[in-house]
């Protein structure tokens, strides 16, 4: 059986040759790269993701490192997993209207306290180190995120002093 | 003749209410299912305001407002600037291409000699120019007066501080670090006083009002024009009060007194 993170990895969004991220790992890959059909590709992606979610160290299957969710630090999420990976940015969009121009601090989508909970333990941040919660992420799905220009990145708390850089894999 | 026309029009009803019928239930429970994707009743009620004490929102039948007792602002005292720069995660610098939400000036009557010391900052127009010229709505006016920039749609065009008779809004021209959760600030927009929105919001006073009653002046009084019963209607329906620059007929809602 095919291992769903190896179809996973096989072919990135974009196209396996547009990053350059895990190099040292680029031949390897190139070697146990396999064609993989659509629709398996797709059955197995979620089953992937899913195995992923508990997953504590990068790993590099084909050229782009697999994303790493730290775990939260408070309790249950305002959403279940797969309905905020589909939909945080649309929450989050729609309430930032309401508390800007409306003023209303009450709603349950608040950027911040999606911060206070996904902060890392080790850098206090959602994006400081390429395995932080918003950012590994990202970088795996290559979208930009322009969140952080304006707004801080560190749980309200405040930053906790930068820890050691993260291993890269 | 009237045998032959009735039934064919007693027929036509008995279809079509059944129809009808079937339409009404069944649009019924498809808006009881799809309140909005994603979100059930039990968290739009987790969401209630009430709870922890917050606002629910900003009112049209409250006007934040300030008045400033420019007799009690003592010379040379910078203390509402710091407070507001500690506060908002500005850096305090005072070059042309820093940011200052509030800055102290100093102003002197030629004939006199008199000098007179006053914050200025964001006068929070009833009728902001800053707003009417910004071509992207970015630069607004929340429904309880307070003049404010959307970040988000703002393209850094500079043309609501040309429009500001105040010279109260800045351009923030370097990338931002470590900005503060509740102020949000970014290269390339433009920003100015928000009156300190985020804890106006939780039912605070702005940071230059706390520093500069801390600091013993008492120069800055805050509150809502629109009641009737707060300190500030009452102080500026029994103290002569003035508007900088009335003759531009922007209703602002910062006072001054003794200018």
């Amino acid at each position: 059986m095919v291992p769903p993170c190896v179809a996973f990895g096989a072919s990135p969004p974009g196209g396996r040759h547009q990053r350059t991220g895990g190099a040292g790992s680029a031949v390897s890959a190139g070697t146990r790269w396999r064609p993989v059909g659509a629709a398996a590709m797709l059955f197995a992606l979620a089953g992937a993701w899913a195995q992923e979610a508990h997953a504590q160290g990068a790993r590099t299957h084909g050229a782009v490192p697999q994303p790493v969710i730290e775990m939260a630090r408070g309790g249950q999420c305002v959403a279940d997993a797969a309905f905020m990976r589909r939909n945080h940015m649309k929450l989050l969009k729609h309430q930032r209207d309401d508390t800007l121009r409306g003023g209303v601090r009450t709603g349950l989508y608040s950027l911040k306290a999606c911060i206070g909970c996904h902060a890392s333990q080790t850098t206090g941040s959602v994006n400081a180190s390429s395995a932080n919660f918003c950012q590994s992420c990202h970088a795996y799905a290559a979208v930009k995120i322009d969140c952080f220009e304006c707004h801080a990145s560190h749980a309200p708390s405040g930053p906790v002093a930068p820890a050691a850089t993260q291993g890269k894999p | 003749m009237k045998p032959d026309s009735t039934p064919p029009a007693a027929d036509k009803p008995a279809t079509t209410p059944s129809r009808r019928g079937f339409l009404g239930v069944a649009a019924a429970g498809i808006a009881g299912i799809l309140i909005a994707p994603g979100i059930r009743l039990i968290e739009i009620a987790q969401a209630a305001p009430a709870a922890q004490g917050l606002s629910p929102g900003a009112r049209s039948t409250v006007r934040w407002g300030m008045l400033i007792d420019s007799t009690q602002c003592a010379s040379g005292c910078t203390d509402c600037v710091t407070a507001c720069n500690t506060e908002n995660g500005l850096s305090g610098g005072t070059k042309a291409t820093d940011s200052q939400w509030i800055r102290k000036i100093e102003i002197k009557e030629i004939r006199t000699g008199k000098v007179q010391s006053l914050p200025m900052m964001c006068q929070h127009c009833a009728e902001p120019p800053c707003v009417d010229v910004c071509p992207t709505g970015a630069s607004f006016k929340r429904a309880d007066g307070i003049v404010l920039v959307d970040k988000h749609t703002c393209i850094g065009c500079r043309y609501c501080m040309m429009a500001c008779p105040y010279k109260a809004r800045s351009f923030v021209h370097e990338p931002q670090h470590n900005q503060k959760p509740d102020v949000p600030r970014g290269m390339g927009t433009v920003e100015a006083c928000t009156l300190c929105v985020h804890k106006v919001d939780r039912g605070e006073q702005p940071a230059c009002v706390s520093a500069c009653s801390a600091a013993g002046h008492g120069a800055i009084l805050f509150g809502d024009l629109n009641d009737p019963h707060s300190d500030i209607s009452k102080r500026v329906a029994s103290v002569a009060t003035r508007q900088i620059r009335e003759n531009l007929n922007l209703d602002t809602g910062v006072r001054y007194v003794g200018v």
